[in-house]
């Protein structure tokens, strides 16, 4: 958008300057590290602005510190009296048309980069054969975690979004309750997530999440939600066009039962105690009353933050409001009908549930 | 106080002020109301930096964090920089334009007692059941979804103080239009009352967007209604509308007298007349105006649609120009002036560099498609925070010290002024400008906590320490107060020494019926022509010593108020099953107030007269009697 606009070398340098100076933070969820064409366009937007800015506040500094060195009482005398100065037409007409001209300078690429981002035209388009060209996610945010739904593909995941990288993946963005905002910082700005209306718009991811340290994008929820909203994280793997269509192919299979014993006990109790609320198929239906866990074994993290081991599964089966206060899933005494579970069951439910994975 | 005011005992003092509807007492109760809140504010304030001093801190639980940082906005938005600068309005803006008392005291008690039950009753909700815990926007699905009575108490309080907040404004436009002295024409006007007639107006404009989305919220919170609520057809965005068609005006309704307050000590320090003091009056006006156009830029990221957000990216954008032209007559005031960098002189001075690094990142945030990375991060946090801390907090810093002398009659020591204000200006960069770039590295803004390792943790413990210091700042300010209180060294009628304004021809604190004769104004600053004039007095008259007409003291103001108060309880609890009386509390407090009201029409109040030999005898013993009842 800004190529008539701007030396891209200047800003690759301006950027490193950037960096440098403010810590470069975490390329998993940095604004100033940008992964995709959109956070891309937000953060040119960032330096162009910047370096206007910057240019105001030397002006300003400048007569600023000027005046208040040159000015000051103790040099001038006691007794001094200032000429009582009304104003200046010449001067007042300069520092009213040089910010316009300064406006003018950010409101073209503003305006310019407001409707390119909101434009999901393509979002429809379908090829010859009556495919979609492009991939939608049906993105449903809930008391403190996120749904994805692949509409074409019938395949519904939670927790962690899975793209394709290098193309654009259009989103479909609802709440099942109350009002969240979506937001992966190094991919993209944030659009929110209301109860009452669709909110459509558009990412794209430049880069593969397993070059991250961590292997995944981090993403947030950026609107107070309530208790556990600055817990409502979510994960983003992006993966290239092939390694993505053969993660939806593994999703639209049915779900190989457990192999090993201990993963089985745990299954049945997972039968008995967890699947009125969590699938284990990628291909069961949205909307379901807890995450899909399809594709558990495969995450980054627990409950979307904790560290992703057997012994914080097990905490957070047992207990989740201590973990993510306010959320909507049972302890583990309700959800096994009155008693606790036993350390063997929930050695047996997390070894089930470490086990669900569709990778390879 | 005044000689005759040490003679009172302590409880007739109390019931003064109860009865109070001098403007310049009423300041005072607005200072110290205001005041206290900031205070409650403040420790709010440090309990936030505590938490978020490290990853994963467990000093405060998730749902506590949210009723404070849902208080700390409410409590200095609304308790506290509001009513500090009302206190200023009403302590100086009648005595600017050469008034007796605002048009309508009765009223400006009512206003004050509104606001200060209000007040009470919103954070009695910490006591009982727990406080409002939706953020102070208070967005209505989030708000609708909150569990006990918290919200309840936001909307109930909010509303009263209000109302509060309404008379107030519309008392100073009336006073603004029908009494200033003769020759106090608009353009002489003085730019505090310039900036408080522009915030009065935009009061009068912007709080009933407020008072219907709140009443919205009460009735379906505490009435059934469904206004918000999506599953019956509602739609919770407007709420969000109108929250901010008020909220956005809110800002320059704060702002826009902290601007006057610091056009006023350019003007008096510099000892130089407002540089291009038209263009300042104007950008007022404009800045003003604008302000109703650009309340959407809150909502860039709610998907109204690239059309919505580019208008209002533009809107947005073009309110730096205004801004500019203050920044630059400001700059061009104190360029070729004296300087005297006494303790206002100096917040003044600091104002600048830190009020221009908000209103920058106010401009990028105007573009919408930035905004969308920086909304609800950390960035937007920093933000409004040098906006509403380095422009209004500084200016009511500023305010206290250059009116302290005006208001109470003594200085406050400069000393112990500047030790607040070098612990306060460093606490405040050291705790805002890094975070900026915590929201540039992603951390989104209402956490109660915050992984370890995702490049936060330095940033966060920086910042929390320069709350500390900001902190330390404020405890300096109040030993400050009590130790100038204690020492009460008298001061003359313009203690910097070089006043522009009638407010400083007058003996400090000026006596209750402020002026003797009117003044009359022969032109802008116009004390400081008189002074250069060779006028003693400071002043000329126009009109000879006769009769002064004034209003009495009424205590029916608190007990209107009080009704309200007492009605809200009703309100809160109508729906509570297992409280069956409510509905007669509801009708009790409403029977309070109407009540009063109905005393206050069907009993005659005329006034008093002081006659012409009391104000011969008054000012034989220094003019500032504090009231002769």
């Amino acid at each position: 958008m800004m190529k008539g606009l701007t030396n891209w070398r200047l800003f690759a340098l301006l950027t490193a300057l950037l960096v440098f100076l403010s810590g470069c933070g975490r390329e998993e969820i940095s604004t100033l590290i940008p992964a995709g064409k959109v956070a891309q366009d937000q953060f040119n937007l960032l330096i162009l602005s910047t370096i206007v800015m910057t240019f105001v506040i030397i002006v300003v500094s400048v007569i600023f510190v000027l005046a208040i060195v040159k000015f000051r009482r103790s040099k001038l005398g006691d007794d001094m009296i200032p000429e009582q100065v009304e104003g200046s037409a010449k001067l007042e007409f300069i520092w009213t048309a040089v910010p316009i001209v300064l406006l003018l300078i950010l409101a073209v690429p503003t305006v310019y980069s407001t409707f390119d981002l909101a434009d999901v035209t393509a979002m429809d388009a379908e090829t010859e054969e009556g495919e979609k060209e492009n991939l939608t996610v049906n993105v449903t945010a809930k008391l403190y975690w996120w749904e994805f739904e692949y509409p074409e593909q019938g395949v519904v995941t939670a927790q962690e979004l899975v793209v394709p990288t290098d193309e654009r993946v259009y989103f479909n963005l609802i709440s099942a309750d109350i009002k969240h905002s979506f937001w992966i910082p190094s991919v993209g700005g944030k659009l929110d997530v209301n109860p009452e209306n669709v909110n459509k718009f558009y990412l794209e991811f430049d880069q593969e999440s397993s070059e991250l340290e961590d292997g995944v994008f981090y993403g947030k929820c950026a609107e107070l939600c309530g208790p556990s909203h600055a817990l409502m994280d979510f994960k983003v793997k992006s993966v290239d066009r092939e390694e993505f269509d053969q993660w939806i192919a593994a999703m639209q299979e049915e779900p190989e039962p457990a192999a090993e014993a201990l993963a089985q006990e745990g299954e049945e109790t997972f039968a008995n105690s967890c699947i009125g609320c969590h699938a284990v198929s990628g291909t069961a239906p949205a909307g379901m009353q807890g995450p899909n866990l399809t594709t558990f074994g495969d995450r980054n993290r627990v409950a979307g933050f904790l560290e992703h081991n057997e012994e914080n599964l097990k905490n957070w089966i047992e207990n989740p409001q201590e973990y993510k206060p306010g959320n909507l899933m049972p302890d583990g005494k309700t959800n096994n009908g009155g008693e606790p579970f036993s350390e063997q069951e929930l050695d047996a439910l997390a070894a089930y549930l470490m086990s669900l994975s569709v990778e390879e | 106080m005044s000689s005759l005011a040490q003679k009172k005992g302590f409880g007739a003092v109390i019931w003064d002020y109860l009865t109070t509807v001098d403007h310049k007492k009423i300041a005072i109760l607005y200072l110290i109301s205001g005041g206290f809140f900031f205070l409650v504010g403040g420790l709010e304030a440090m309990m936030i930096r505590i938490q978020l001093m490290k990853a994963g801190n467990d000093f405060l639980s998730a749902g506590l964090y949210n009723e404070i940082i849902t208080m700390h906005g409410t409590t200095m938005i609304f308790l506290a920089a509001m009513p500090l600068l009302l206190a200023f309005m009403n302590a100086v803006m009648p005595l600017q334009i050469g008034a007796r008392d605002v048009a309508f005291p009765f009223l400006n008690s009512l206003g004050f007692w509104l606001f200060f039950f209000g007040g009470i009753f919103l954070n009695l909700s910490w006591f009982m059941g727990g406080a409002p815990d939706a953020g102070w926007t208070n967005y209505a699905s989030l708000a609708l979804a909150s569990e006990g009575h918290g919200i309840d108490f936001y909307s109930l309080g909010l509303t009263i103080s209000g109302f509060g907040t309404l008379i107030a404004g519309i008392n100073f436009l009336v006073t603004i239009i029908n009494m200033r002295a003769p020759g106090m024409t608009y353009m002489r006007m003085p730019l505090f009352t310039w900036t408080t007639f522009v915030a009065s107006a935009l009061i009068l404009l912007a709080f009933p967007p407020l008072t219907i989305g709140l009443f919205f919220m009460v009735f379906d919170r505490l009435f059934g209604a469904n206004f918000f609520v999506v599953e019956m057809g509602g739609n919770t965005i407007i709420w969000e509308h109108l929250f901010w068609i008020f909220g956005h005006p809110e800002v320059y309704i704060l702002v826009l007298p902290a601007f006057g307050i610091f056009s006023e000590i350019f003007a008096i320090f510099s000892r130089k007349r407002l540089f291009g003091y038209t263009a300042l009056v104007f950008a007022t006006i404009l800045i003003g105006f604008y302000g109703f156009m650009v309340w959407a830029h809150h909502m860039f990221t709610v998907g109204l649609g690239p059309t919505a957000n580019a208008v209002f990216a533009l809107a947005t954008m073009i309110i730096a120009v205004p801004t500019g032209i203050k920044i630059f007559s400001w700059l061009l005031t104190i360029w070729g002036g004296s300087i005297s960098f006494t303790v206002p002189m100096v917040y003044a001075v600091a104002f600048i560099p830190s009020f221009v690094a908000g209103g920058v990142t106010g401009v990028m945030q105007a573009m919408a498609p930035l905004d969308y990375q920086l909304h609800d991060s950390y960035f937007i946090v920093a933000h409004f925070h040098y906006v509403i801390v380095g422009g209004v907090v500084l200016a009511i810093l500023a305010g206290t010290h250059l009116y302290w002398p005006k208001m109470f009659g003594t200085m406050l020591s400069e000393k112990l002024g500047m030790i607040t204000f070098w612990f306060f200006f460093i606490g405040f960069h050291l705790t805002f400008f890094i975070q900026h770039f915590l929201g540039l590295l992603g951390m989104p803004r209402r956490v109660y906590t915050f992984g370890a390792d995702q490049g936060w943790d330095l940033f966060n413990m920086i910042s929390s320490v320069g709350a500390l210091f900001m902190a330390i700042g404020v405890l300096v300010m109040l030993v400050n107060v009590v130790l100038t209180t204690v020492k009460n060294v008298r001061v003359g009628n313009d203690p910097w020494g070089d006043g522009r304004t009638l407010e400083w021809a007058i003996p400090s604190p000026p006596p209750f019926y402020n002026f003797a004769q009117t003044p009359l104004v022969r032109g802008l600053d116009t004390y400081w022509i008189e002074k250069m004039e060779g006028n003693k007095e400071g002043m000329v008259y126009a009109e000879p010593l006769g009769d002064v007409h004034m209003p009495n003291g009424s205590i029916i103001p608190l007990i209107m108020s009080f009704g309200m108060f007492v009605a809200a309880f009703g309100a809160l609890y109508f729906l509570d099953d297992s409280k069956p009386w409510a509905l007669a509390v509801l009708i009790i407090g409403l029977g309070i107030t109407f009540g009063s009201m109905l005393v206050r029409s069907l009993k005659d109040d005329l006034g008093f007269h002081i006659t012409k030999e009391e104000l011969i005898e008054d000012a034989k013993r220094g003019g500032n009697t504090d009231g002769l009842k």
